[in-house]
């Protein structure tokens, strides 16, 4: 059992590295899918991500530290990616960021002593027309208000603690 | 959109995506039976003749890049370009969310119009939904032979892959793109040589932006004077996505003819500026497009009208300001936003665009004399023309335009030692 994979999907990409021209080309895929399994990146991820490609670790990780999705150290269960780019900010996205470091009680890069929320920044989220937006996880929500952000934190706390 | 002739968004509907059934009902791959009917030459040039210019930015004509292709069969590659991170950008995301066979179809037509076996579509990490669209769309491709090998009866095959990104804008550049796909450390690579002689793993290579195959089943089923009679001005060809956002009454992602003036944007689609506010400033195409003033109201949104006007039409995302925004707080924001996504390969970039965040933050915060003034009109000297990749060259859009534009209200944050607007 390895707590950074799960077989099934360890033997699926020896089986297709082992079958494509380049593995190299599975190194993001391959870090997505430790970080949604484990939900962060560790050292060992980058090791393993590197035997299973065939492909040296220091490749592994030139990769994993350019994306800013690819998470090197431990988050919380639940990431939180505000967008602070120009249609966000110019909707209120500094009083939302603002009130979204209350809410949670922390700031930019950090995490809630519960373990449930990491807090991000990030550059525009694609959801310019419904700014401010923020992503929590892969989800997008736009329009946000201090109320919508309270009910939707309520949401993902229940959901984890469950 | 009433009124204005809907092609991209033919299909689309609030909370729904059209997949193959409601795709084919309404001419669905009607124009890859065409292609195939052709020569790959005669639909490049097709292409070619409807004017389309790429959809991503730069705004090359499509059909021209096609020209330069090697026809030779071999290995090469079509990838589709989904990066879509430049802040006032979200056409693509929403043409996906609608009726992502569109990009099927046109990639389709491509990959026969340069006789391409793979393609790729590129997909930034935000747009998970549109990811599992497009898989969905590929799989009902395949199955009804409009993918894989013997595509509808034809020898040609051609075969189609989604790879999610994991962030970062600088992907989007097609060459950091495609070292973001071979799992290298996505840099941008040098030019020349070009994609079209070695790109993806070293084989010729064309990129192109979703919305921009989006355009081809279209232009291969009406034919290049219907397409370019789409636009308002004789200079543009065929509709657009315009992502509106801001200071807006409406700020919702709408198809409008190419050549479109501004106010009618502005005014009638975008329902004016919100809370019965002025309109002082807008990116007409995105974050890297310098600022168009009240003043430019009246100009055609094409390619060739924005470039006269000293702007770009970029991605055709309008981001409003209204009268109450301070345009060096704005040009801050973005400026952060171009430091933060450099990827540190050049000097001019990585430090330049710090230098340039940092003295707008001190002339914003009223701690700015003559002297910073004069540093940044020579920091925008200093990065233009310099930069490895066009990352810093659309980062000094803004400011140039901040510079050159609202220059009076730079100099008036200088003389009163604050935000005159704060
Ligand atoms: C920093 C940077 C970011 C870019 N981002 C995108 C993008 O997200 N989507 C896109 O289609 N083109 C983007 N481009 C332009 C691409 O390099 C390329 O020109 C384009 O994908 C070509 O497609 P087109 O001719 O259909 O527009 C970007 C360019 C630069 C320099
Ligand atoms: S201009 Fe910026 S993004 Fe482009 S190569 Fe240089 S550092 Fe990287
Ligand atoms: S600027 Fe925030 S989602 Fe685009």
């Amino acid at each position: 059992m390895n707590e950074l994979l799960p077989q099934n999907q360890i033997d699926a990409f020896r089986a297709k590295a082992a079958a494509i021209a380049h593995p190299h080309e599975l190194i993001v895929d391959a870090l997505r899918a430790v970080q949604s399994h484990y939900g962060w990146v560790p050292d060992a991820g980058v090791d393993l991500v590197a035997t299973l490609l065939g492909v040296l670790p220091v490749e592994v990780e030139e990769v994993a530290t350019f994306y800013d999705k690819i998470f090197r150290r431990p988050v919380g269960k639940r990431v939180i990616h505000l967008c602070d780019s120009i249609c966000c900010w110019a909707n209120g996205g500094e009083a939302i960021a603002a009130h979204l470091q209350t809410a949670l009680g922390i700031g930019f890069g950090e995490t809630t002593t519960d373990g449930v929320f990491t807090l991000l920044p990030t550059c525009c989220l694609g959801a310019c027309g419904d700014a401010p937006a923020m992503m929590v996880g892969l989800t997008t929500h736009g329009r946000l208000t201090a109320e919508k952000i309270d009910t939707i934190l309520a949401g993902y706390r229940a959901e984890v603690v469950k | 959109m009433s009124g204005y002739p809907q092609v991209l968004f033919k299909n689309r509907r609030p909370g729904t995506t059209a997949f193959l059934a409601e795709y084919e009902a309404g001419g669905g791959y009607q124009g890859l039976r065409r292609a195939l009917t052709m020569t790959p030459q005669q639909v490049r040039e097709l292409v070619k003749a409807s004017n389309l210019r790429g959809r991503g930015g730069a705004g090359f004509p499509t059909g021209v890049k096609w020209s330069f292709f090697p026809e030779e069969p071999g290995e090469k590659y079509l990838l589709a370009n989904g990066d879509e991170m430049e802040p006032g950008t979200y056409k693509d995301h929403q043409l996906l969310l609608a009726d992502p066979h569109q990009l099927v179809e046109g990639m389709a037509i491509a990959a026969f119009a340069m006789q391409i076996p793979q393609g790729y579509v590129f997909l930034r990490y935000a747009y998970e939904e549109c990811a599992r669209n497009v898989e969905q769309a590929i799989a009902e491709a395949e199955a009804k032979g409009y993918l894989g090998r013997n595509i509808l009866g034809s020898d040609f095959a051609f075969e189609l892959h989604v790879h999610r990104s994991a962030g970062r804008y600088i992907l989007g550049e097609e060459t950091a793109l495609i070292n973001g796909l071979e799992g290298r450390r996505p840099n941008p690579r040098s030019k020349p040589p070009f994609p079209a002689q070695s790109g993806l793993f070293g084989k010729p290579t064309n990129v192109n932006n979703i919305e921009t195959f989006a355009n081809i089943p279209h232009i291969l089923n009406h034919g290049a004077e219907w397409y370019q009679g789409l636009s308002r001005t004789p200079e543009g060809a065929g509709t657009m996505l315009v992502g509106l956002s801001g200071h807006l009454n409406r700020t919702e992602c709408v198809e409008l003819p190419m050549g479109i003036p501004l106010r009618e944007v502005v005014e009638q689609i975008g329902g004016g500026v919100r809370g019965g506010r002025k309109f002082k400033a807008c990116l007409p195409g995105g974050a890297s497009t310098p600022f168009l003033t009240a003043g430019q109201l009246d100009t055609p949104l094409d390619h060739v009208h924005l470039e006269k006007s000293g702007s770009r039409l970029g991605t055709a995302g309008v981001t409003v300001f209204d009268d109450a925004t301070c345009m060096v707080a704005a040009t801050l924001n973005l400026a952060r936003f171009f430091a933060r996504e450099s990827c540190g390969w050049c000097t001019p970039c990585r430090d330049g665009l710090q230098v340039i965040v940092w003295l707008l933050e001190e002339i914003e915060g009223g701690r700015g004399h003559a002297e910073q003034l004069a540093m940044l009109h020579d920091q925008v000297k200093n990065i233009s023309g310099r930069s490895f990749c066009a990352l810093a060259e659309g980062a000094m859009g803004p400011v140039g335009a901040l510079l050159e534009r609202f220059g009076d209200e730079l100099e008036d944050h200088v003389k009163r030692g604050h935000c005159p607007l704060r």
